[in-house]
């Protein structure tokens, strides 16, 4: 087990060094560069090369990639270049964020899809299992950027039961020692910042949790029908096991280990950042971050924010893969 | 056998709607057993056997409906009880072993678990009388140092092993009736001997009634006091298994007896296969349903579903042109010659 972790962690570093060269040269690719987004277009060739000087920019690439793979590993990862605060802190920052949303979708997702899919296998061919099959299929399809507009604009603008942007009201002022904005809130002992915090994170949570809600319930319906014909849950039965009990221990214990996998890959996904729901929320999370960084050719946040990313995907799949060994003891990992 | 049957079938329909359309499994099957006796029934694949035995305990597929018949157990009808009735029977009263092992079990839980789960059902018992009882089950069905292996997940168990756990579960709470579908089908030879005496030590100490259900003539000779031979849903011969297998009378029961390979028969000796198909079962018989893969056809065969008929004492067959009593005998000398 800790022999398979260690192992698990030593491959990221061969990970991470080759999205690190991709990254470097991928944002070297795109026409512009910092100088241009700091300077403005009339910006004279001598102070170009004076930023370009400044940030180390005009030397050869592989000189560059060696002084910042130096840096990095001493986890220095440069400052930002709009903001030029560390890009370690505003990761700090930002990613709590995206971990407070990510969270809040998938609980959604499971707290709906999971009965959905399992009730729908229950009553297979039922209305509640049609209903379910037409519900997913809009959850897929449907744009999250459309989703995101049509509820803020019927809860927030029409009804005006869920603030608009944001993660807290600006009126509302609590430290935020961890930068998990519902966390602070608990810390500060103050109910109001977390009455106001949670309903921030109502609307973008519904949003983004769409698409996983549509996966995890068809996930779900597929792995209980599978489950529910298996020899041993015919075994339990016969044993005058209630129901409720088949259902729970026999059914879903089963049925769990393909959700598991499902749940685990989408909150991967859901960490890495949700641009469109962020945009459309103003959320400040890694998912803005990233794209503001874009656009002012931010290289040290670009290159810092990426690996951080490649990170998590990485610590979080292995946690499913860890779960498995919890939920499945045919599995040793090895 | 004296006294009140301990379960008493009569004329079980069961009936399952599939996209093809309805499929008449059991077609008025009627038995009996009394305490501490053992009955086989056997058949091919898709006779109705295990339907038959999983309709007396409730747990019939979703697309299936029990649509006459009566299942006498302790002065109830089981087939009228509700689930919460059953319950209370199924894994108490009547136990189910099945046929495959491998698949039976559950297998996230602990061997011990799963025993456990029996006991806490219908006995409410802790953990800790539980674990005892569990320990003390297995041992009984042979599983060295049975308290240890408890903590094991079915995967760390051998298929004989499985199917003894499976034994374990099924006695776990005592029951007055074992039905045993197939349970050492997917077992190894040597394995099976092992279970089919376990088996029957394990019966004969408790008097327990044992319903054994195979395709293996063999197993039942071995076993079984009385035998049914089922074939479409229906019982074609019934009576003593020495009765049987020493007189077959019906085609069906001649034609099992004639495709088990023989040790004692001649090398140039060929198999008789019982030619063509077992009937598509999608329409109600409306003619003996073995008729078309009859060597014994009469005329009547195609006009009626032929009546169980005692021929003699305690051995009934249903059909219009039994066999002659000592046909079997004379083929197998004429074989053996």
């Amino acid at each position: 087990m800790l022999r398979f972790v260690v192992r698990r962690l030593l491959l990221l570093i061969p990970v991470l060094i080759g999205l690190s060269i991709l990254v470097f040269l991928w944002i070297r690719a795109l026409p512009g560069s910092p100088a241009t987004t700091l300077l403005g277009e009339r910006a004279t060739p001598e102070a170009i090369a004076a930023i370009n000087e400044q940030y180390g920019l005009n030397k050869p690439l592989h000189v560059q990639y060696f002084a910042y793979v130096e840096n990095v590993a001493q986890f220095d990862f440069g400052d930002s270049v709009t903001s030029r605060r560390p890009v370690i802190d505003e990761f700090g920052q930002r990613f709590p964020a995206t971990i407070e949303l990510a969270f809040a979708a998938m609980l959604f997702s499971m707290l709906i899809g999971l009965p959905l899919g399992f009730f729908a296998a229950k009553r297979y061919g039922g209305v509640l299992d049609q209903l379910s099959l037409v519900a997913s299929l809009l959850g897929i399809s449907v744009p999250i950027f459309v989703l995101a507009i049509i509820l803020k604009f019927v809860f927030a603008v029409k009804l005006g039961l869920l603030p608009t942007v944001g993660r807290i009201s600006v009126l509302i002022n609590i430290d935020h020692p961890t930068n998990f904005y519902v966390l602070d809130a608990l810390l500060a002992g103050d109910l109001e910042a977390f009455w106001d915090t949670l309903k921030h994170l109502i609307l973008p949570a519904i949003a983004l949790g769409s698409i996983p809600l549509a996966i995890v319930a068809r996930i779900t319906r597929a792995a209980v029908l599978d489950v529910q014909n298996e020899d041993y849950v015919r075994t339990a039965r016969a044993k005058g096991v209630a129901p409720r009990t088949v259902d729970t221990r026999h059914i879903l214990r089963n049925a769990m280990l393909p959700i598991a996998t499902i749940i685990g890959l989408q909150t991967g996904l859901l960490l890495s950042g949700a641009v469109l729901t962020e945009t459309v929320f103003a959320y400040p999370g890694i998912g803005t971050w990233l794209v503001e960084a874009i656009k002012a050719r931010n290289y040290p946040v670009l290159q810092g924010g990426i690996l951080f990313i490649a990170l998590v995907f990485v610590l979080v799949n292995l946690l499913v893969d860890l779960s498995y060994a919890l939920l499945n003891p045919r599995i040793r990992l090895s | 056998m004296t006294g009140e049957p301990l379960l008493s079938v009569e004329d079980l329909h069961v009936r399952f709607g599939t996209e093809r359309g309805l499929v008449y499994a059991v077609n008025g099957v009627s038995f009996e057993i009394s305490a501490g006796e053992t009955l086989g029934i056997v058949g091919e694949s898709g006779c109705g056997k295990s339907v038959t035995s999983l309709a007396i305990l409730g747990i019939l597929s979703r697309n299936a409906r029990v649509t006459n018949g009566r299942a006498m157990f302790a002065g109830r009808d089981l087939l009228t009880l509700n689930d919460e009735q059953l319950r209370s029977i199924r894994g108490r009263e009547i136990a189910m072993i099945f046929q495959d092992p491998m698949t039976s079990l559950n297998p996230v839980l602990t061997i011990g678990r799963q025993i456990r789960e029996a006991l806490e059902t219908h006995f409410g018992m802790d953990r800790g009388q539980a674990d005892l009882r569990s320990t003390e089950l297995l041992d009984q069905v042979g599983i060295p140092s049975a308290k240890l292996r408890l903590k094991d997940y079915p995967h760390q168990f051998s298929g004989g092993m499985r199917q003894r756990a499976m034994i374990a579960i099924a006695l776990a709470c005592e029951p007055k009736l074992l039905i045993a579908d197939e349970p050492t089908t997917a077992l190894d030879v040597t394995i099976q001997a092992q279970i089919l005496q376990l088996l029957r030590d394990l019966v004969s100490e408790r008097d327990t009634a044992l319903i054994l259900i195979t395709h293996d003539l063999g197993v039942v000779a071995g076993m079984c006091e009385r035998v049914n031979v089922m074939y479409a849903g229906m019982f074609m011969e019934t009576g003593s298994a020495d009765a049987l297998f020493a007189r077959p009378r019906h085609p069906y029961t001649l034609g099992l007896l004639q495709s088990v390979p023989r040790l004692d028969a001649g090398r140039r000796q060929q198999l008789q296969p019982i030619p063509g198909a077992p009937r598509n079962m999608l329409s109600p018989p409306a003619e003996c349903p073995f008729a078309p893969r009859c060597r014994f056809e009469v005329e009547e065969s195609r006009q009626a579903v032929p009546p169980l008929e005692e021929l003699e004492s305690g051995h009934h067959v249903r059909c219009f042109n039994p066999v002659p009593a000592e046909e079997w005998q004379r083929t197998r000398v004429g074989g053996a010659a």
